[in-house]
């Protein structure tokens, strides 16, 4: 992704943002309310467009490709609040998450993979989303992104509203997937786990980069410790 | 015992118009889901299909050809308006896309009237019924129309098929993913140009086996014909709470019975033997009342609007 | 103070040139033109009293032709002279059928206007009521649930025979209506609602139909202001059916349906919603294209083709040109005269 910029209405919500992933790496945006980090992942995965910049996907250029075909190249966006569709049942979400995928064969074993990691909703498969709890809610809407065999997984807020241990439960699968080389951005207000399941960290500030580096350096970061870390 | 007779007779009726409103509300509740249109042109691809009917078995053709011609140019016509008058307006104000949808049916409805006198036709057509669609057949003590028993049928079987296609095909999956969610439908991948036209390819088959049958009933055709019944399947829709497939369904029903009872209850001081049952709807439900069946029925609409807006299912039900 | 003088001046200079404009058309004996220019009056007081209600509330009513038809039947009940009325209406109850407004005041027809507003003073009324239930909706669901008052209206037109006849034609209108009548009318309509855009009511109007919830959350009520513009709309709706009835003095319930309230939504469209000037400008360009469409339709037997080539361009415009030709801004016909001309920008803001 270079140097995009992104407006909503005449509102910049990027401002010339330039960042990179590197494949089988676990990249962790974090920043304050409305820095841009929702927005940079949404512009990825082609539900907003970049009026300018470039975004690049395995040096194909994807600033104009519809979603669906963002999607279909590898690209999957777990978005902020689930979203997941509450009148289906778990096991049509789950069918639609692979919506997008060329090669049927592989499904039902995905599937079985996606249920391995998450099986409360293996018990629940024939109920309907909207009656599952948070939690199960949220990794549902983590097994449906990875359903269409995604390279890069964009990760929005997977830990918002969630009871502590469940959050816990969500990162150790954010922990797994990174182990099996799957490439992770990752958009956390919880910038403590975050910053601990990372291999690097951007931090955004009114759409622009202001710092990048390893997770160690930016814990020791002052400026990172009094406004992300609070005392903790 | 003719009572009991009156009162079956009326239910046929009921279950025979009703499902005639659920075919067109569901059309407009599957549009409107996905993208927040009130597909004002609905009513018009009714009419189209009518047309098509009307000139295909007026040359002669045998009736299932003339079925396939009517849903042919009716599912073309209809993804022509989406793709020319609706399609442009993805994003814009619900306002806008009902508006251009009133533009579509003006089209539509003056594009006949000019179609119609280019083949130097009357405008209005009396509908050639086929054999099949006319006369009754007695089913004991009974004596149901043909067309009663076909239209029941056809929406029986077409709405089993619906509900088998949303729940158990990747696309029906996709079209009801897309009306819950759009953004998130998008988000797992799924072509929502091509939800969008599927949706409108089956509302207006759907919209033309209606206008086929409902051409049948009034016997003749004009290019006005399809403003009342959009205006109905609408009410319909509203009552299933707008959106939901189900939900038109039951609403299509449900007006189909209002409607009948409308007709129904203010004749029955005629039919009750004398006495003070009958001189009570004489009194109150006069049958002069059911020429204000229409006025009635949009009251009520009106009622849902304000008082049910997300229809008798009700959204809150939905989500526990 | 020299502001407003020079304001006021601006609307009677305005006023004078239509004066000796019509008196004119009134001297030439054009019956033709005649007709083209009352038609013009009236369908002027319909877009801008529908845009007061639709262009700035943003509440999208389509239900204001049937005020229309309630005011052209309501006065033509009042104005039909004793001896018809009897004959014509035999079933009127009793104490509607002894008025009749059919009395001058020197060469004015005084009976006629008061009939036109008490026609358009209940018709406010019952736009109250109506307005009082269906302002609490939004969006398009506004349109539909008015869409369906229209319904209701005809309805009970077709069906209270003693008063209306019913499918029956009403005929035997006197032709009270004429140039000076409609256009008196036509300016009081624009004038009213341009005041009441430039007044605080017309703000909070424009400020609700941008953002209701916005409006909301900074305390704007948004029902008085809607309620308002509901209600004056449908007085000067029923205003233009009274003018309208006593001008083709034979009509049925068919005449005030959907095509009618499509016209003017088409007119009010093109001119832009919210724009006061410019649902002039959308009722002339409107009327000259289907005036000259009707033409080509008559001579070669092509009924359909103007409404189609209407809705097609009404379709282009929701398209293209959703704001219309003007938006919400004006053309400061107020401010031509001003001095330095430094107001040849179409603002709309007054201080």
């Amino acid at each position: 992704m270079r140097n995009v910029s992104v407006y909503y209405g005449g509102i910049r919500a990027l401002d010339h943002l330039t960042l990179h992933i590197n494949a089988g790496e676990l990249v962790a945006l974090i920043g304050s309310n409305g820095a841009g980090k929702s927005t940079t992942l949404k512009t990825i995965s082609g539900v907003l467009r970049a009026k300018q910049g470039l975004v690049e996907y395995r040096g194909e250029d994807i600033s104009h490709a519809a979603t669906d075909h963002i999607v279909a190249v590898g690209v999957s966006h777990c978005p902020e609040g689930r979203h997941i569709f509450g009148g289906l049942t778990v096991r049509e979400n789950l069918r639609l998450g692979a919506v997008a995928r060329r090669d049927e064969q592989t499904l039902q074993r995905d599937l079985d993979w996606v249920l391995e990691m998450f099986p409360r909703l293996q018990e629940r498969l024939n109920q309907l989303g909207g009656t599952l709890s948070g939690g199960e809610q949220q990794m549902l809407a983590i097994a449906r992104a990875l359903m269409s065999q995604p390279q890069l997984l964009l990760l929005d807020e997977p830990s918002l509203g969630l009871a502590p241990l469940i959050v816990e439960r969500i990162f150790q699968v954010i922990r797994e997937l990174k182990a099996r080389g799957l490439t992770i951005l990752l958009v956390e207000q919880t910038v403590h786990q975050a910053l601990d399941v990372a291999d690097r960290a951007y931090v955004l500030e009114s759409g622009r980069i202001a710092l990048e580096g390893t997770p160690d350096a930016l814990k020791h970061n002052p400026q990172v410790e009094e406004k992300y870390l609070g005392q903790g | 015992m003719p009572l009991v007779y009156y009162a079956l007779q009326q239910v046929i009726n009921a279950l025979s118009i009703g499902s005639l409103y659920a075919l067109m509300a569901v059309g407009l509740a599957m549009v409107f889901g996905i993208l927040r249109l009130i597909n004002f042109a609905h009513g018009d691809m009714m009419m189209i299909a009518a047309y098509i009917a009307a000139f295909a078995l007026g040359a002669k053709l045998p009736l299932p050809v003339a079925v396939v011609i009517m849903l042919g140019g009716t599912v073309a016509v209809g993804m022509l308006t989406e793709r020319v008058a609706y399609r442009p307006l993805r994003g814009a104000p619900d306002v806008a896309l009902l508006l251009s949808s009133f533009g579509v049916g003006q089209v539509l409805q003056n594009g006949t009237l000019l179609v119609t006198r280019l083949m130097q036709k009357p405008i209005l057509i009396a509908f050639p019924a086929p054999e099949v669609l006319s006369g009754a057949v007695a089913l004991g003590p009974l004596t149901v129309s043909r067309l009663n028993i076909v239209s029941l049928s056809a929406g029986v079987v077409l709405l089993v098929g619906l509900t088998l296609f949303v729940t158990r095909t990747t696309l029906g999956l996709s079209m009801r993913a897309s009306a819950e969610d759009l953004v998130a439908a998008r988000l797992v991948g799924i072509k929502i140009n091509r939800v969008v036209t599927s949706a409108f390819q089956i509302a207006a088959a759907l919209a033309a086996v209606a206008g086929l049958l409902f051409a049948v009933q009034a016997g003749q055709i004009n290019p006005y014909m399809g403003f009342t019944p959009v205006l109905k399947a609408f009410i319909a829709a509203v009552i299933g709470g707008f959106g939901s497939i189900a939900g038109a369904v039951l609403g299509g029903f449900v007006l189909g019975a209002l409607e009948v009872l409308l007709t129904a209850l203010p004749g029955l001081g005629d039919l009750l033997p004398p006495g003070p049952v009958a001189d009570f709807f004489k009194t109150f439900l006069p049958s002069s009342l059911t020429s204000y069946r229409d006025a009635f029925v949009f009251v009520a609409l009106i009622l849902m609007l304000l008082l049910r807006p997300n229809g008798i299912l009700g959204k809150d039900e939905r989500e526990t | 103070m020299k502001i407003n003088h020079s304001r006021l001046w601006s609307w009677l200079v305005a006023i004078l040139i239509l004066a000796v404009v019509l008196a004119l058309l009134q001297a030439s004996g054009q019956a033709f033109w005649q007709g083209i220019v009352i038609n013009v009056g009236i369908f002027i007081i319909l877009t801008v009293s529908l845009n007061l209600s639709n262009g700035f509330t943003g509440v999208f009513s389509l239900g204001q032709i049937g005020f229309m038809a309630l005011g052209a039947y309501g006065s033509a009940i009042l104005t039909l002279p004793l001896r018809e009325k009897a004959e014509y209406l035999p079933r009127l109850p009793a104490w509607l059928a002894g008025v009749h407004f059919d009395f001058f005041v020197g060469p004015f027809p005084l009976g006629f206007m008061l009939a036109t507003l008490i026609a358009a003073l209940l018709v406010a009324l019952v736009a109250l009521l109506v307005g009082l239930v269906l302002m609490r909706l939004s969006g398009h669901f506004v349109a539909v649930a008015t869409l369906g008052f229209l319904v209701i209206v005809r309805v009970i037109l077709f069906n209270a025979d003693d008063f209306t006849r019913g499918s029956r034609t009403f005929s035997n209108v006197t032709p009270y209506t004429d140039l000076w009548w409609v256009w008196v009318w036509a300016v009081l309509a624009i004038y009213v609602v341009w005041r009441i855009k430039f007044s605080s009511f017309g703000r909070t109007m424009f400020a609700q139909r941008e953002d209701r919830a916005a409006a909301q959350a900074i305390g704007i009520a948004t029902m008085p202001p809607r309620l308002l513009a509901f209600v004056v709309s449908a007085f000067f709706t029923a205003v233009a059916g009274s003018l309208y009835a006593h001008f083709i003095t034979s009509f049925s319930p068919t005449v005030f349906y959907f095509d009618l309230t499509f016209r003017v939504v088409t007119m009010l469209v093109l001119g832009g919603m919210g724009s006061v000037s410019g649902s002039v400008i959308g009722v002339l360009l409107v009327m000259a294209l289907a005036e000259i469409l009707r033409r080509i339709e008559d001579v070669n037997q092509l009924y359909g083709l103007s409404g189609v080539v209407l809705a097609v361009i009404f379709i282009l415009i929701i398209v293209f040109r959703r704001e219309g030709l003007l938006g919400s801004r004006e053309i400061p016909f107020d401010r031509l005269w001003q001095k330095g001309g430094a107001n040849q920008s179409a603002v709309i803001s007054e201080q």
